[in-house]
């Protein structure tokens, strides 16, 4: 099932933020230079940062089943939604976050409402 | 990871910070007081000291006001409330009372009822019979114009477009900021334009017309957004009046384009200046942050007047720091 939600992460404390984010870069090196497994079980939880009116970072690859988490780091309002609509967060101020989980294989291209000029694009690969 | 924004305050050695701030500093300092005389907007003058100019006491004047983000609390203004308050001040000591006030949008911060409550009551401090907004990106967050609507539906029609006539001057708000497509700039949409064209039937071309919209309604600076897909379509339908000035806010800093008998023009905020168009050194347009002394340098009010015989408006940008 496919599941979105809105939370403000300032209560969460920036080390946890850190921990998880070193935790997703070194696991997204580590997965660039691995030979792709046939099915490899999703274990981690991508984190994008919204960092002075961009995507970062603007293209990830992720196995289906994985939860994505977008945290803002603007001190403007910004937003996600699918260039198609199938997801899109409420405005999120500074240091709120959205996650969404990705359950089928595709392309999923989205965008800041407010700022489309800002894009960025979510791969989910098998 | 912990980087954090570049532009912290009191760094002058910051040769990009110094540079953003001689920018900017090259768009405030003028006054510009708007004057429909005899049809047209005109700057009654446009001073250095910051001094309002008097108005004729025959011109019919109104102010404009922008971006006032009621709700908004960071660094680069911690106290909009009090600018707004500042702001109201200066228009209330106006020597010649302006007929309304326009305000071109970005009301709220974050479209919160209790942002558009408190906007609705500090509105209501300012002397005039009616203040006239258009809403911004920002009072559009979440539920579309809804909790705008609540407290800013103008002419009771639930939308967010609409028109009057005072003082000579057909006045037409305009929303722009409910149709953005992915990797291109706002637009108006075709019921909007549809329903621009119809208002315009009864309106002679000698009616001097002023318009307001959030986004500027030329093409700035593609790169942040900042211009409306569809704004030729509208300003067509102008084309054939003698005076139509157009009023935007959004990028929280004064330009001015003229094609023709159309002259566009951007405010100031009251909330906090954004950098000048593809600004070196800065890379989004998200609030620059100054040292203390210098905001109220930056964000301010425009009084506008219509002068009888002449197509332009007269206009004063008056920052709300001026002597």
């Amino acid at each position: 099932m496919t599941t979105s939600s809105n939370y403000n992460a300032r209560a969460h404390g920036g080390l946890t933020g850190l921990l998880t984010f070193l935790l997703a870069t070194l696991s997204r090196i580590a997965g660039a230079v691995e030979t792709p497994s046939i099915e490899t079980p999703s274990i981690e939880t991508p984190s994008i940062e919204i960092r002075k009116f961009a995507f970062a970072p603007k293209e990830i690859t992720v196995a289906p089943g994985t939860k994505v988490i977008w945290t803002n780091r603007d001190e403007t309002p910004h937003t996600i939604s699918a260039a198609d609509k199938t997801f899109l967060s409420k405005a999120m101020d500074t240091d709120d976050r959205y996650e969404y989980t990705f359950d089928g294989e595709g392309d999923f291209s989205y965008f800041c409402t407010l700022h489309p000029f800002m894009t960025g694009i979510v791969h989910v690969r098998k | 990871m912990t980087e954090r924004n570049d532009n912290t305050p009191d760094s002058p050695a910051d040769p990009t910070r110094r540079r953003a701030m001689n920018c900017l500093a090259a768009w405030s300092g003028a006054a510009v007081v708007w004057t429909m005389v005899g049809g047209v907007p005109r700057a009654l003058g446009a001073t250095n000291s910051g001094k309002l100019a008097p108005a004729s006491q025959n011109a019919f004047t109104f102010v404009q006001i922008s971006d006032t983000h009621i709700g908004f609390h960071k660094e680069a203004n911690p106290d909009v409330v009090g600018s707004l308050r500042r702001a109201t001040a200066d228009i209330n000591s106006l020597a010649h009372r302006p007929a309304l006030v326009l305000h071109t949008g970005d009301v709220s911060h974050l479209s919160k009822p209790e942002e558009f409550g408190q906007a609705k009551e500090l509105l209501q401090e300012i002397h005039v019979d009616r203040v006239h907004t258009v809403p911004g990106e920002h009072d559009a967050l979440d539920d579309g114009l809804a909790g705008y609507l609540k407290g800013f539906d103008h002419d009771g029609k639930n939308r967010a477009w609409y028109s009057f006539d005072q003082g000579g001057v057909h006045f037409i708000g305009l929303s722009n900021v409910l149709n953005f497509k992915m990797g291109t700039m706002t637009s108006l949409g075709d019921e909007q334009i549809a329903w621009l064209k119809q208002d315009l039937t009864r309106i002679s071309h000698s009616t001097p017309i002023v318009m307001l919209a959030h986004i500027p309604m030329w093409t700035v600076y593609a790169q942040w957004g900042w211009g409306t897909a569809d704004a030729d379509q509208a300003l067509t339908l102008l084309r054939p009046y003698g005076s139509v000035t157009v009023l935007n806010g959004h990028i929280h800093q004064v330009l001015q384009k003229v094609e023709g008998n159309i002259a566009l023009h951007t405010a100031m905020s009251l909330a906090y200046p954004l950098p000048t168009p593809g600004q070196e050194g800065i890379g989004e347009p998200g609030p620059v942050k100054v040292p203390a002394g210098e905001l109220g340098k930056l964000i301010g009010t425009r009084q506008l007047s219509v002068v009888r015989g002449k197509h332009e408006l007269a206009l004063v940008d008056t920052p709300i720091d001026h002597t």
